[in-house]
């Protein structure tokens, strides 16, 4: 690993993020409206405490999977991957400079997120509210996570698109926003104990609702496993030879 | 001191069922080596197996005595492919500084090999809004970073300006003439008289090596084209 590498490729990708606005604007402005939208359909109800954590964890997973699945595969289209493998890059370099850069990104937009839900939207949170954003980053890694591991499989950004549904929509399924996951059938719950979206789900919702944070650094490591073991795969598809 | 930069014995590579290289043995020495033959010859294969990015079936390919695609390799050989691998939504500027961070070179390498592919007026342009033959030029210019030892270029002069062609060889020989061994593959046959030594290639294996004089005299042809032409038909004769 070489520290320079890393982050001449975390700063790569964050130019060209910046030069992208529309694609940056969808990512920090859309979770926000679509977390003032369930505040709205449940306003006077006790709904939206119950289900405003689990959404928090939600955007920084989804998206970041999205993005990082189609980036990287175009990186292995268009052949600056091959190149990238050519010269003296280890492929950790690649794959934790794209997970700082897309970390970053996800620092911001849960910081943004989070700032509207506890500050405006009376989102309450007992826990610190700090820990909020790094709950999220940490999901966010673990999308990137994923999303990288996904683009080895798909030949197009089009099926690397139809990833997110199969991979993503069942963990949401699952993850206890609908119902508690002690409440589901014994082998849907027992399905929702090893996806990693259901801890940082967990986490989040304990957050919100006691001061203790024992648990939710438990929660936190769980999904941070399930990051590095995402990166590990991913980094297993990378391969400097090809047919 | 190794003799030749690139030394290839009994290389062969299957992709699916077919066989895109057949035992391949040749050298790679100072100067510049064309690599001529038509389109699906197995040229870019050969040079993916010379930077080490190639899963080969058999064989050993050795570069400056090391396997093909060791690290040791990785900064002193410059690989251009035939699809211009630049990032299209950054600047040619922000294109050579990010590959001269991952090579650690000085950003002063940046201003040479801008100016080497003449792109100096189009530094601050997005690469995505460039012109086909600008932007191959960009992709050169990131494997000029380094002044590697080794260039592989794969068909680097397609579709550019005639003035821009010449220059782009007389480049190559100023390269070679410091001492890097200059790779370079083009289906265009009129480009061989350019080479210092020549390697014909035609369906996965080479036909004729040597300087393009010793080609012509030895089919007995004006130019290469012909020369290739009396090749093939001499072998099938």
């Amino acid at each position: 690993m070489n520290p320079r590498i890393l982050f001449a490729i975390a700063g790569r990708v964050l130019v060209q993020l910046r030069r992208d606005r529309r694609t940056l604007a969808l990512l920090l402005v859309l979770p926000c409206v679509l977390i003032t939208l369930l505040w709205w359909m449940f306003k006077d109800t006790p709904v939206f405490d119950a289900v405003g954590p689990a959404l928090l964890a939600m955007f920084p997973f989804i998206v970041m999977f999205l993005v990082t699945s189609v980036t990287t595969l175009r990186e292995r289209s268009s052949g600056t991957l091959e190149r990238l493998l050519a010269m003296p890059m280890g492929k950790l370099d690649f794959l934790l400079g794209y997970g700082v850069a897309f970390g970053v990104v996800a620092a911001v937009q849960s910081a943004l997120a989070v700032a509207l839900s506890v500050g405006f939207l009376g989102l309450d949170v007992q826990g610190p509210v700090w820990l909020l954003t790094v709950v999220a980053v940490v999901d966010a890694v673990l999308g990137s996570a994923l999303g990288l591991f996904v683009s080895a499989f798909a030949q197009t950004e089009f099926q690397a698109v139809q990833f997110m549904p199969a991979l993503v929509i069942p963990q949401i399924l699952l993850c206890g926003l609908f119902i508690p996951r002690d409440q589901l059938p014994a082998t849907l719950e027992a399905v929702s104990n090893v996806l990693p979206l259901s801890y940082a789900v967990d986490a989040m919702q304990t957050l919100t609702s006691t001061t203790a944070t024992a648990d939710v650094w438990q929660d936190l490591a769980v999904v941070a496993g399930f990051a590095l073991a995402g990166l590990a795969l991913g980094a297993a598809t990378l391969r400097r030879r090809t047919p | 001191m190794v003799k030749n930069a690139v030394e290839i014995h009994d290389l062969h590579v299957v992709r699916g069922r077919r066989t895109v290289l057949e035992h391949l043995d040749i050298t790679v020495g100072a100067g510049v080596t064309g690599l001529l033959g038509p389109s699906g010859c197995g040229k870019s294969t050969l040079m993916r197996c010379l930077v080490g990015v190639q899963q080969v079936a058999g064989g050993a390919v050795s570069v400056f005595g090391d396997p093909a695609g060791s690290s040791r390799l990785r900064d002193r050989v410059g690989y251009v492919t035939q699809a211009s691998s630049v990032y299209d939504d950054l600047t040619v500027d922000e294109n050579l500084r990010f590959f001269a961070r991952v090579l650690g070179v000085d950003p002063a390498h940046v201003d040479r090999a801008v100016d080497a592919v003449d792109l100096d007026d189009h530094r601050d342009q997005v690469v995505g809004r460039l012109s086909g033959g600008q932007r191959s030029r960009a992709s050169l210019a990131v494997a000029l970073l380094g002044e590697p030892d080794l260039l592989v270029l794969d068909e680097p002069t397609v579709g550019l300006d005639p003035v821009l062609r010449a220059d782009l060889w007389r480049l190559f020989h100023d390269l070679a003439d410091r001492g890097t061994a200059v790779f370079v593959s083009s289906h265009v046959m009129d480009e061989a008289e350019r080479c210092d030594r020549l390697l014909l290639m035609r369906e996965g294996r080479i036909i004729a090596d040597g300087t393009p004089t010793e080609i012509k005299e030895k089919a007995g042809a004006g130019n290469i084209e012909d020369a290739f032409l009396a090749i093939v038909r001499g072998a099938a004769a």
